[in-house]
């Protein structure tokens, strides 16, 4: 079956949600927070003024990251990294950042994640016993946001599907999920169905089906998934 | 500007620290090394005092910021979202050494603003049917599962911010604003770091964020 290295199925991804955020900013303004990791990397592949990111730490229209020489060290996104302003950006403290989030101020999230299941769960904060202890910001982001993207790999690094039937690790949300992007495949819930929307050129439905270990329904209108 | 800065509220680090005994509950602000207060922290890592629990985003990185205190052997709980900078947390949980409660960042910091606002508990919609909400009432409003949080008081807050005048009015740097303002109202007596004090009057009210009745205690950045 075809292998996209890693970097090319990132890009891949990315540039398809992003184009999702052009789309729905097409005639107003949007307000996304990205996840840490490749969920960030949309933010280089949206364009014109009118997507704004939101950071949970209390800012509302992040910048791309600063330069080397011009950072300010108290500037920095929930990643930890030094960022810059956009024309118009706000500060505010975490009760009203996370109030913007838990209150559907903020129209999409892209977070990554171990496992989603036919049923929109998600499981992306913790794998039991090991060395990460810590949740963040990631119940209350797939519990607010208006829709939750994953940005994530069709397989894990065993190259089994983290696409499953039920979550085995801890549960973020259950039912939150909207949209799955990965380097094969483009599945949207709806009315609590997973439909596959858009697949990758390079292979067959068969094989979809073969990694894909979740139930799934096939879009009357499937469509390939493109940058 | 010739005029001398008197302030009731100021204080020097050793006097602030004195006002800390085992067994508080301390919050302490910042998020990711930003806004947290440094000075305070650093001192406080160095006082006799044991059995603290920290309320805090995050627990600094190995050695640095909060992290000192859990290296000094000083805590005995963390209530708080985010320790995954911090590898020495997980180890000191595992090993049966520290408790840790987890609470996810939102519930967190409108847990700090309830217990500053006056109001007990809450119901959020966020962790509903997870791990995070066992043993908390989780009922249904409008067809959707909600958890009850309840308000995270504490006796001490160690907060931080870029400037204050001499009343103990605040204002902040960018994000390092983070869980500042909602720590200030929280804790039986507030202890506020501060890089520059100026006369009462200097700053537009419409700039104040932290209203000084909020802050006890300041001290000086040195």
């Amino acid at each position: 079956m075809f292998q996209m290295d890693e970097e090319s199925a990132k890009i891949r991804i990315v540039k398809r949600i992003a184009r999702e955020f052009m789309e729905m900013s097409s005639d107003r303004d949007i307000f996304v927070n990205l996840g840490v990791g490749t969920p960030t990397m949309v933010a280089d592949y949206v364009e014109g003024d009118h997507v704004f990111l939101q950071a949970e730490n209390g800012m509302l229209g992040v910048g791309p990251a600063a330069e080397p020489g011009k950072e300010d060290p108290l500037l920095i996104n929930a990643g930890r990294v030094k960022v810059t302003e956009t024309v118009g950006c706000a500060y505010f403290d975490s009760a009203t950042s996370f109030g913007m989030i838990r209150g559907g101020h903020i129209d999409a999230t892209v977070i990554g994640a171990f496992e989603v299941d036919q049923e929109g769960n998600v499981a992306n904060w913790i794998i039991p016993n090991g060395k990460q202890l810590g949740v963040g910001g990631a119940m209350d982001l797939v519990a607010g946001a208006k829709k939750v993207y994953i940005a994530m790999p069709h397989t894990n690094k065993k190259g089994k599907p983290k696409l499953v039937p039920k979550c085995t690790l801890p549960v973020t949300g259950y039912g939150e999920v909207d949209v799955v992007v990965t380097e094969y495949a483009l599945f949207r819930f709806k009315e609590g169905r997973m439909i596959l929307e858009e697949i990758a050129p390079e292979i067959t439905l068969e094989e979809l089906k073969e990694v894909t270990a979740a139930e799934f329904v096939v879009s009357a209108t499937l469509g390939t998934l493109t940058e | 500007m010739g005029n001398t800065i008197t302030s009731k509220k100021l204080k020097t680090i050793e006097e602030a620290m004195s006002l800390i005994k085992s067994g508080d509950r301390i919050l302490v602000s910042g998020f990711g090394n930003s806004g947290d207060p440094k000075q305070l922290v650093a001192a406080l890592s160095k006082q006799p005092i044991k059995d603290l629990t920290i309320i805090s985003n995050d627990l600094g990185s190995p050695g640095i910021g909060l992290g000192a205190l859990l290296t000094a052997g000083m805590v005995k709980k963390l209530i708080g979202n985010y320790y995954n900078w911090n590898p020495e947390v997980a180890d000191a949980f595992n090993a049966g050494k520290i408790d840790v409660q987890l609470v996810p960042q939102g519930s967190f910091a409108e847990a700090i603003r309830a217990a500053g606002v006056g109001v007990a508990a809450f119901y959020t919609p966020t962790a509903a049917g997870t791990e995070l909400a066992k043993g908390k009432d989780q009922r249904e409003f409008d067809g959707r599962m909600y958890v009850l949080q309840e308000a995270l008081k504490a006796d001490v807050a160690l907060i931080n911010a870029e400037k204050s005048d001499t009343l103990g009015n605040l204002v902040y740097h960018k994000t390092a604003r983070n869980f500042n303002p909602l720590m200030a109202m929280a804790a039986d007596l507030v202890i506020a770091e501060v890089g520059e004090i100026v006369q009462a009057g200097s700053f537009d009210p419409e700039c104040i964020a932290t209203p000084h009745i909020f802050v006890d205690v300041l001290v000086k950045r040195g």
